[in-house]
């Protein structure tokens, strides 16, 4: 007979692993990347190589190097964070900048906070924001050629800039809602223009099925943020169905606001974190300078979160009132 | 279906000896008795070495009010005073009986109906006490302590613990479908010794047949009630159990008297049945054997004293690939150091491990999940609870309510980064202890 292991209870653990979680959300990815490559073409597919790629190159030799640690690439929350930032750039993005937004993202995203789980904000939104503020004209042009329904009826020959596509929410910043406009099936389906991930709302939301099914995330922050961003659309005079499948609302719904480390611990918390998030967004879009609001929302309450967690924590079963604060 | 509010899982059953009978474990010829065997001051030996015992004559008397004494199991004689590590492997004090094979037990006349009758509630405690009663459930808890009411309070409910919530464990449901007449005699003598009007019994959903035995038992009782109970982990948790079975919420840090209601484990009832009725104290209980590999798993009804390794044995022998052996549920229970350790009055039963579970996984970073949250039954954040025991931060764990953990694991068992919580929200108990 063996030696008698001894240790602590509880003797079993459920069958969950941080890689199990991780892996979830990349498969739950796959339909949207699906869409992007059918709309976009081989130019996505590049993005989203080197977007992953330099993501993984990064985190390794940080761990390796710097940090002297083993190597950490297989929890997958590298491959995450770079199909991620991939999903938030536009396909005909440089690969140089591509590489700076995956270098960024992990290194100063993660990387310097300490790792996976020290982060205070969403690696992949912080190499967005960094390159929308650093690229601002890159960033925000679109192929012209995208086989879009939308482009056919608004056109992108219309537009001042003709070298560059439009998004929808660059017309309903420019003050133009009508229904006319647009097709809603042709938006769900990724006949739109945009950022890689954001065009396939269909897709997204066939995503969050699998991730609410396989029990990775709680319904909380998806359906928050969604019925938030319809309410206060429609409080300011919007479209609520154009306001929540045009942009990246329901990218940044389903898979960025949802990351567990930069997100609220308790149901209460998560319900306020994804309301603010829908409020912001639909403020900086009506008012805002940007057209898309969703990645500074989900990173300013990203930095809420801490205090979120302070006032949200939960009842301790039996005690009365509310404790005291840590 | 009733069941608690907050927090719990769904660990997989793996009660795979839901359907065996309640068989008799041959008397060993040596047994071990341990003095300490309840929450409280260990029992005082009033034997020496050989000295001759008779089946039921108490061998260690309680020195305190919190304390049981030891009765033995056997007719036989003392061979030594010597200490025995526990499943832990803490040495601690023994009384060493040589089993005499040549002088079986002979029975005590039990009480006929009438004179149970006659008993009055204080007589009922004191015989509790004096047979060495305390709560089978786990905590092992003087169950004369816990009738005894204090001044000023009064008992509306009791409750009996038939939720048997451990995978593995199927002690309870033995002892239900088996007994359930006597486990209704001894509900009916708690109610009568602490005033309670009326007693529900709380059973799992899971087990069907102990379900319908135990409502075949109560009908006629009119004060007595069967509820089945969804299934879920920690239902067995006093608190818990309270709140799925009458609503109501025990206060932070206070005793379930609180509320009107008494907690008894079935096996506790019936213990106090067999003192009572049948003038036998405490010295055997249904013990479950099983794992994946033991070959002849049951429910064995177990002397005091009996080694782990030969009710092991009973059962099939160690099997070769064993990493593990709890004594206990896989949830709460305690990982046992070496097989000589005694059987004693909480231990419900013994789960051998391979070695491929019996390993931890390596603990990785906290990524927030929030897991540890959603499933705490007390609404406590073990992952900030860990992060405080890491850097030493005792009394911030008390500001954050630590105290009322009540350790069932779900944490741990939840946790998708392998941490050890529930090992240092224990930490962090002790050190609160201590001062």
């Amino acid at each position: 007979m063996n030696k008698l292991i001894i240790s602590l209870s509880p003797h079993i653990h459920a069958p969950g692993s941080i890689d199990r979680c991780m892996w979830n959300v990349v498969i739950a990815l796959v339909p949207a990347l699906a869409v992007a490559l059918w709309t976009f073409g081989l130019p996505a597919l590049w993005v989203t190589l080197i977007s992953v790629g330099a993501c993984l190159l990064t985190e390794w030799t940080i761990t390796k190097f710097m940090f002297r640690r083993p190597c950490t690439l297989s929890n997958g929350s590298a491959l995450i964070t770079g199909i991620l930032l991939a999903f938030n750039l536009p396909s005909i993005l440089p690969w140089w900048m591509v590489i700076i937004g995956a270098i960024v993202a992990i290194g100063i995203g993660k990387m310097s906070f300490g790792g996976l789980g020290c982060n205070i904000w969403n690696p992949a939104l912080v190499g967005r924001v960094f390159l929308l503020l650093s690229f601002p004209a890159a960033m925000t042009t679109w192929p012209e050629n995208v086989d879009s329904a939308f482009n056919a009826t608004t056109g992108a020959s219309s537009q001042v800039d003709a070298s560059s596509g439009a998004t929808l929410l660059t017309h309903l910043n420019s003050g133009d809602t009508s229904l006319a406009d647009y097709n809603l099936l042709d938006m769900m389906t990724g006949h739109m223009n945009g950022s890689l991930g954001e065009v396939g709302g269909l897709a997204i939301l066939l995503g969050l099925i699998y991730l609410l099914v396989t029990r990775t995330i709680t319904w909380h922050i998806p359906v928050s943020v969604i019925a938030s961003a319809a309410f206060f659309s429609w409080a300011f005079g919007g479209n609520p169905i154009l306001d929540i499948f045009a942009g990246g609302l329901l990218l940044g719904a389903v898979f960025m606001a949802t990351d567990y480390v930069t997100s609220p611990m308790t149901g209460k918390g998560q319900l306020i974190f994804g309301a603010m998030i829908g409020l912001i967004t639909i403020i900086i879009r009506r008012y805002g300078a940007y057209p898309e609001g969703m990645s500074f929302a989900i990173l300013l309450m990203n930095s809420f979160v801490p205090l979120i967690n302070r006032y949200c924590r939960p009842a301790i079963f039996g005690a009365k009132g509310r404790r005291n604060q840590a | 279906m009733k069941t608690f509010k907050i927090g719990g899982i769904h660990p997989p059953e793996n009660k795979t000896t839901g359907d065996s009978p309640v068989v008799d474990m041959p008397v060993p010829g040596e047994l071990r008795i341990m003095l300490s065997q309840c929450i409280g001051v260990p029992a005082k030996p009033i034997v020496k070495p050989g000295d001759k015992v008779e089946y039921g004559q108490m061998i260690a008397e309680a020195p305190a009010f919190v304390s049981a004494p030891v009765y033995s199991p056997v007719n036989g004689t003392v061979k030594k005073l010597e200490p025995t590590r526990t499943p832990q492997g803490i040495w601690q004090d023994s009384i060493v009986i040589e089993t005499d094979m040549d002088n079986p037990v002979s029975w005590p006349a039990p009480r006929t109906q009438e004179e149970v009758n006659d008993l009055s509630p204080d007589e009922i405690i004191d015989l509790v006490g004096n047979s060495g009663i305390v709560g089978l459930g786990g905590a092992t808890f003087p169950t004369k302590v816990k009738l005894s009411v204090p001044k000023g309070k009064s008992v509306e409910y009791v409750l009996i613990n038939g939720a048997e919530c451990e995978p593995c464990l199927t002690c309870d449901d033995a002892l239900m479908r088996y007994d359930a007449h006597n486990i209704v005699k001894g509900t009916l003598l708690i109610m009568k010794a602490t005033g309670a009007k009326s007693g529900i019994i709380g059973i799992e959903e899971n087990k069907p047949d102990a379900i319908k035995a135990m409502k075949a038992a109560v009908s006629g009782e009119r004060s007595l009630n069967v509820v089945t109970l969804k299934k879920k982990y920690p239902q067995g948790g006093e608190k818990q159990l309270i709140y799925a079975l009458t609503g109501r919420t025990v206060p932070a840090g206070a005793l379930p008297i609180e509320t009107g209601c008494i907690v008894d484990n079935v096996a506790t009832a019936y213990a106090i049945y067999d003192a009572i009725y049948n003038r036998r104290p405490l010295t055997e209980r249904i013990v479950t054997v099983t794992g994946p590999e033991i070959s002849e798993p049951g429910n064995f009804r177990v002397k005091n004293g009996t080694s782990i390794k030969d009710i092991l044995d009973f059962a099939g022998g160690v099997p070769e690939d064993t990493g593990k052996i709890i004594a206990g549920g896989p949830m709460m229970g305690k990982a046992v150091s070496t097989l000589e350790t005694p059987a004693t009055k909480g231990l419900s039963g013994l789960v051998a491990l391979p070695l491929s579970e019996s390993l931890r996984k390596k603990e990785g970073p906290c990524i927030r999940c929030a897991r540890c949250v959603s499933v705490c039954p007390m609404g406590l954040e073990p992952y900030l609870l860990m992060l405080q025991a890491d850097v030493k931060k005792w009394d911030d764990m008390a500001a954050s309510g630590v105290m009322n953990c009540l350790e069932c694991g779900c944490c741990t068992y939840t946790c998708p980064s392998y941490r050890p919580l529930l090992d240092m929200i224990k930490l962090g108990k002790q050190e609160l202890r201590k001062k």
